[in-house]
């Protein structure tokens, strides 16, 4: 017992000790480094195992096409299962081997992640979650949100609402139903103060976490309040939940619009499939479906390689997202290659690449995203796709709304996180 | 800690009582500084640095919750929440009165200790199971509060960013800076426990473990002895949830959430329970078995595998292995890697003429 327990024992320090000195760099000429945090395991799986790939197949695309004025991409990814010492630990690592960037993920990962961001003036991205005033790049430097954030989303979904009641909202009844943790909270200082500009009466109902009991709430919604529309904006298993609780309780799918990440076809199916979920509204900040020539690019080079192209294609909402976070930072490198005259960019320079993108649209993917030093978000554009069918089907054109108070709300907030950590 | 002797008759309880009862121990400790002071700092790089910061925080939670867990038969699954309770109060204090670290971090962790005494109360009448429900309470309560009540949480994304700490006028933002500061507190920690462990206080919490019937029977006044295990406990939790937040420069409470708890309660059952070097073991292992994965898989599995099965691979492998690991040790080797230790140190100190 004793001798065999010994040789376990010494096995697993010899492998502990081998491990870690693997860690040191593998040095490669005309490469790019990027770290890339995943979240393939853990309580938002259901994102990860969807966005990574999309990320992936565009860096290969773009390798495959030669590289970027000849240097090729690399996107070393890590899973950080949502948690945060992992996220720390990648940083740490891609930095060492000279990562010009880091996308990351997770809310929690971002604010962890920010001041460390600023401190080595190495720029990272956050799509569609982290600091909703990171949107500020007077006061957030080094974080680029790139799509529409939390505020912005509720400032679109509202006008949305506007638009489907006939202009005015003036009188009307909406629901907030919101997943109770800071990232479901976070639009709510919108929406509430539009409820006095647009003079409606707002109602929210929390879901408490792990989200997995919402008849509750949805029975409130449907039988008691009975609102002229509802705005959700929940995470993981219980936009499904809600969709089929809101149906079984009768309520019309279409008077419904959902926040991003309530958006996805695994919703919808889980849902209890495409003919329950008929008229639900989704909110994207990457176009949903698969008819734009990008994708198309991608299924070929697929089709070159011999290949079936991945099955997390087929989820569109999520796969599309990755597709744009890599085109974003394949976008950013190319001007800062501009900017370095060919020569290796430096993490500065790609920072700088990121607010030199211009109307950069990907075929129609994406939003005419600008970002420009002083907004890292990039217009704050949606478009609303509506489950019609066994697709989804865009509904509106992409479009942001009340975007003095959305900009102002976010100068204001990075203003005074700036001071309180001074 | 590390040594202990047989055929050592004592003939003074200060002898008996010594913290290293043979002088190799002091010269392993004197190594052991000497590595960990000057040798490390030097060759190691940032990113090894940040992971043994990272291993430096783990080591003070997770020593934290093997005083209530270990020595005391308690069973917690709240050490997030208390980190979290630590990590907040700290990060006020700084932020709206601008107190320096060294009063923040006793703070956080003194608040930490009040909070573990109440939840502690429930421990008199309920043990095992039971426990474990009421302290899994606990992190819930602890996690609603910090995220509806702003005058705690600061009202943006339930988080506060803190300025870094200041020493001598030094702001520590290197991954060498910061771990000297670790470092300081997790020693403290380290000698801390070890001594609890040998007075009146931690030879009262082994006897309550071992059997709380008898242990009150002796004289051990067990209501509170439970509730000064809770409180040391929090205590620890607390200050590793300052420490992590002057890390990572902002307290978040979704950073200390039931999965944290639940991986510091594998740290130190892999570690070996009851013990101060298994803590250790434990935390270090713990946080370094993610990060070994990941470069054993990247840097050996593209012989044979694609680059695509290698993405879906590494996370679900560092899973796989995390649970077979839990389910090795409670059958094979109970005490966990301390007992590998043990024997390990055993076989070679009688060898080449073990019998």
């Amino acid at each position: 017992m004793t001798r065999r327990t010994n040789r376990i024992a010494a096995l697993l320090l010899g492998a502990g000790l081998g491990f870690v000195a693997f860690g040191v760099a593998q040095a490669a000429d005309k490469t790019i480094l990027i770290g890339m945090q995943c979240d393939r395991t853990g309580p938002t799986q259901v994102v990860g195992t969807k966005l990574c790939p999309g990320t992936h197949d565009y860096i290969d695309l773009v390798n495959s096409q030669g590289g970027v004025d000849g240097w090729k991409i690399d996107a070393e990814e890590v899973d950080n299962a949502y948690k945060v010492p992992p996220a720390i630990e990648e940083y740490e690592h891609a930095k060492q081997q000279g990562a010009v960037g880091i996308m990351i993920f997770g809310t929690p990962q971002t604010e962890a992640l920010n001041q460390r961001l600023e401190q080595d003036k190495i720029p990272g991205t956050s799509p569609g979650f982290g600091i909703a005033a990171s949107a500020d790049g007077k006061y957030y430097p080094y974080l680029f949100p790139i799509a529409a954030n939390y505020w912005s989303q509720g400032a679109a979904a509202i006008k949305f609402a506007s638009d489907q009641l006939g202009g005015s909202l003036k009188g009307k009844k909406i629901a907030y139903i919101f997943y109770d943790n800071p990232a479901g909270h976070e639009p709510l200082p919108i929406i509430q103060a539009l409820a006095k500009t647009q003079e409606f009466e707002l109602q929210t109902f929390a879901v408490p976490p792990p989200g997995v009991d919402v008849s509750s709430q949805v029975l409130a919604i449907a039988q008691q309040y009975r609102p002229d529309f509802v705005i959700d904006h929940t995470f993981g298993k219980s936009p499904a939940l809600i969709i089929k609780a809101l149906k079984e309780n009768g309520y019309p799918l279409n008077k419904v619009v959902a926040l991003v990440w309530a958006s996805g076809e695994a919703d919808i199916t889980d849902a209890g499939g495409w003919d329950v979920a008929q008229g639900y509204n989704t909110m994207q900040f990457a176009g949903a479906g698969e008819n734009y020539p990008i994708i198309k690019a991608i299924q070929d080079m697929y089709k070159k390689r011999g290949e079936a192209p991945p099955a997390a294609m087929q989820a569109t909402v999520y796969y599309n997202r990755g597709v744009e976070q890599g085109a974003v930072w394949v976008a950013a490198i190319r001007n800062a290659l501009k900017l370095s005259h060919g020569q290796k960019p430096t993490p500065t320079q790609v920072k700088d690449g990121f607010e030199m993108i211009h109307n950069f649209t990907l075929g129609g993917l994406m939003p005419p995203l600008t970002v420009t030093a002083a907004d890292h978000e990039g217009g704050g554009w949606v478009r609303i796709f509506q489950v019609k069918g066994d697709h989804l089907d865009a509904v509106t054109p992409w479009y942001r709304a009340y975007r003095n108070m959305v900009v102002d709300k976010e100068d204001k907030t990075a203003e005074q996180m700036a001071a309180k950590s001074n | 800690m590390f040594h202990s002797e047989t055929g050592v008759f004592k003939t003074s309880y200060a002898a008996d009582m010594a913290l290293f009862p043979l002088p190799v121990a002091r010269w392993t400790i004197a190594g052991l500084t000497l590595l960990f002071v000057l040798v490390v700092p030097l060759v190691f790089s940032p990113y090894l640095m940040t992971l043994l910061n990272l291993v430096l925080i783990a080591v003070v939670g997770a020593l934290g919750l093997d005083i209530l867990v270990g020595y005391t038969g308690l069973i917690s699954i709240g050490e997030g929440g208390f980190m979290s309770v630590g990590a907040y109060t700290a990060a006020n204090l700084v932020v709206r009165m601008g107190l320096p670290f060294w009063v923040a971090i006793p703070a956080g962790g003194l608040m930490a200790a009040l909070i573990g005494i109440i939840v502690g109360i429930p421990s008199l009448r309920i043990k095992g199971l039971y426990l474990a429900i009421a302290t899994l309470a606990s992190q819930f309560i602890i996690e609603w509060l910090i995220n509806h009540v702003t005058w705690i949480s600061g009202g943006i994304e339930a988080s506060i960013q803190v300025p870094p700490p200041e020493v001598f006028g030094h702001k520590l933002v290197m991954p060498q800076q910061l771990y000297f500061f670790l470092l300081f507190f997790a020693v403290l920690a380290i000698v801390a426990t070890l001594n609890l462990k040998r007075s009146r206080i931690g030879r009262a919490f082994i006897a309550i473990r071992d059997q709380d019937i008898a242990a009150e029977i002796i004289g051990i006044n067990i209501f509170r002895y439970k509730l000064y295990a809770f409180a040391i406990s929090s205590f620890y939790a607390g200050i590793a949830g300052v420490l992590y937040t002057y890390y990572l420069g902002i307290a978040n409470y979704e950073q200390f959430g039931i999965d944290v708890s639940i991986d510091y309660l594998v740290m130190i059952i892999i570690g070996g329970l009851g013990s101060v070097l298994g803590a250790v073991f434990g935390a270090a292992f713990i946080t370094l078995l993610p990060e070994a994965t990941r470069l054993f898989l990247t840097n050996f599995g593209g012989e044979f595998l694609s680059q695509d099965t290698i993405r879906r691979l590494v996370p679900n492998s560092t899973l796989i292995l995390f649970g077979t690991l839990i389910i090795f040790f409670l059958i094979v080797e109970p005490e966990g890697l301390n007992r590998l230790w043990r024997n390990v140190r055993n076989y070679f100190r009688t060898w080449p003429f073990s019998y």
